[in-house]
């Protein structure tokens, strides 16, 4: 069931990098959320001819919805500028996220950069621990390790700059991770961030044969599944070559099912 | 305070509770904005375009914004006439408002095919007929800017369908008038104005259009202007009605359609920002008529006055 409602700002902070977070009161929807999944934002500072903005749900606390993200585009610079008690219309929650169920398999998130909030809110869902591997260009950009840690994961981070954990790609610590691992349940990944982290970590999936999800990014329009703009080139069972709508059998897609050189 | 005036009008016999519909792309197939807004409440819903077999469309980026509008190259993907038909007329049929099928073809006879396939399906009230889509290399605009190939296709359809036929008219051709008899001489019961307008928009960066089709299909409130003044050339030109459409977010926007003399409107790229806006453009039509002491919607339909 899509939502719409006219969510109340309770909070709106920066805390370092630029990034920043904004927390809604939308009672409706904070409730139906579930990790992965994400809301599609007007806002109202911004043009009446502009379209929405999608943002992942970084958190979904009883009334409570919030949301992660750095002023890079004309929306969020707007956005930036948002204070408590302003009213946001938001359509959520839309979109297929990823499953926090119990499954006999190692859960191993890998984020690059505030590609970090979903996979914190599905850390919070799940009653398994598991690894994250949060990547990043410098320290400031490295967020939410302390959601992971507080719920018992383990953590491993990379800057590209060696400002925090290890120097070099979340990948290159990923894979040492993968060469030295104890024995032990399957790895499932989960993984939200830049295409080419996506691409890299189907790559690893289809190696080992493990099931990896990843939430993708595309631009999108009404986000809700009328527009077909957000395609993403799938592969189905049947070998079958479509192209699926990342707001609504998306944003997070199985790694397998991915078709990422389409001619 | 007044009695509520009367909101129904009568387009191409299809009698609608109000004259405002939700423009075909912009709506999907119904079921997507089910959850954000009463569909009965509508005068109509005008679903994305059907071929006769599945089609893929273009490939992304499919979509950009400009300042005053949304550009797009969709490439009118979708699902293929007989799994519309089985998958979405079931809902389409369960609700209380006018069901209008946009079809194309990439052929004249595929256009045809499409028609007479939709003649027998339950609860298919009318058939707007795709002839101006600028994202189609072969078919779409080429059957609608040319007039003579504009009346062939229009006629072929109407000797096989006997729906209501609605052809959609670009914007680009040079006398819109001329095209509006055409589709009224070759058996059209209505016109849709306006497609939207091709445009462009590049990445200097990379000095590459932004779309990966190039050009796309420019619509919002940069167009509304454009499409009001082919509205106010047709409707002047034919008997037949006109649903206009074009950058329509409020009453007064749909206002200026109908004094310019459509007989509906449609909305489209406004209710990507705000799903419930053809629900207003209703409530504030009603207001204004009361405000002006008009009983019906139908007393203001193409009272424009001209010096």
């Amino acid at each position: 069931m899509r939502l719409i409602e006219e969510a109340t700002v309770l909070e709106h902070v920066a805390f370092g990098g630029g990034y920043r977070r904004i927390v809604f009161r939308a009672p409706n929807i904070s409730r139906a959320a579930a990790p992965g999944q994400f809301v599609h934002v007007r806002i109202p500072q911004l043009s009446r001819e502009a379209l929405r903005r999608p943002f992942s749900i970084y958190r979904a606390d009883g009334d409570e919805l919030h949301v992660m993200y750095k002023p890079v585009g004309r929306g969020t610079h707007v956005m930036e500028h948002a204070h408590r008690g302003d009213v946001y219309s938001l359509i959520g929650p839309l979109g297929h996220g990823f499953s926090a169920e119990d499954r006999d398999t190692l859960p191993v998130c890998v984020a690059g950069g505030y590609g970090v909030a979903p996979l914190s809110f599905l850390a919070k869902r799940m009653r398994r621990k598991g690894v994250v591997f949060i990547g990043a260009r410098a320290a400031p950009d490295i967020l939410c390790t302390d959601d992971f840690a507080s719920v018992g994961w383990d953590v491993h981070v990379a800057t590209e700059d060696g400002s925090l954990g290890e120097r070099g790609l979340i990948t290159d610590a990923l894979d040492r991770w993968i060469a030295t691992r104890p024995a032990g349940p399957t790895p499932e990944i989960f993984a939200c961030g830049p295409e080419g982290l996506m691409r890299a970590l189907t790559l690893r999936a289809e190696k080992h044969g493990w099931q990896a999800w990843l939430s993708l990014d595309r631009p999108m329009g009404c986000g809700i599944g009328a527009c077909l703009s957000c395609v993403q080139r799938l592969r189905g069972p049947d070998g079958k070559e479509y192209w699926a709508r990342c707001c609504t059998e998306g944003p997070v897609f199985a790694a397998r099912e991915l078709v990422w050189e389409h001619a | 305070m007044s009695k509520a005036p009367d909101m129904a009008v009568t387009i191409a016999g299809i009698r609608m509770k109000n004259p405002v519909l939700l423009a075909s792309g912009t709506c999907g197939y119904g079921p997507e904005y089910a959850d954000l807004i009463d569909l009965n409440a509508l005068g109509g819903i005008t679903v994305k375009g059907i071929l006769a077999v599945p089609w893929e469309g273009n490939t992304p980026i499919r979509l950009t914004e400009t300042p005053a509008g949304l550009l797009n190259a969709i490439g009118l993907q979708n699902p293929g006439m007989e799994k519309f038909i089985s998958e979405y007329m079931p809902f389409l049929r369960r609700h209380q408002t006018a069901v209008i099928v946009n079809i194309w073809g990439r052929t004249m006879e595929e256009y045809g095919e499409v028609a007479a396939r939709f003649d027998d399906v339950e609860g298919v009230h009318a058939l707007e007929l795709n002839i101006s889509c600028p994202n189609l290399k072969a078919g779409g605009m080429e059957f609608g800017t040319d007039p003579k190939t504009a009346a062939q296709v229009i006629s072929l359809v109407r000797k096989r369908t006997r729906l209501p036929l609605i052809p959609k008219l670009s914007p680009t051709v040079h006398a819109i008038a001329q095209f509006a008899r055409v589709a009224e001489e070759s058996g059209a019961d209505a016109i849709s104005l306006i497609n939207s307008v091709p445009a462009m928009v590049i990445d200097v960066e990379r000095r590459r259009p932004v779309l990966s089709n190039g050009v796309g299909g420019l619509t919002g409130a940069a167009i509304r202007p454009i499409a009001v003044r082919l509205v106010w050339q047709a409707a002047r030109a034919v008997k037949i009605p006109i649903i206009g459409m074009g950058g329509i977010s409020c009453g007064r926007d749909a206002l200026e359609f109908l004094i310019a003399g459509a007989s509906a409107v449609a909305v489209g790229t406004a209710t990507f920002l705000d799903p419930g806006t053809a629900l207003r453009v209703v409530s504030e039509i009603e207001t204004y008529l009361q405000k002006h002491n008009l009983a019906s919607v139908r007393d203001v339909i193409g009272t424009l006055e001209v010096s």
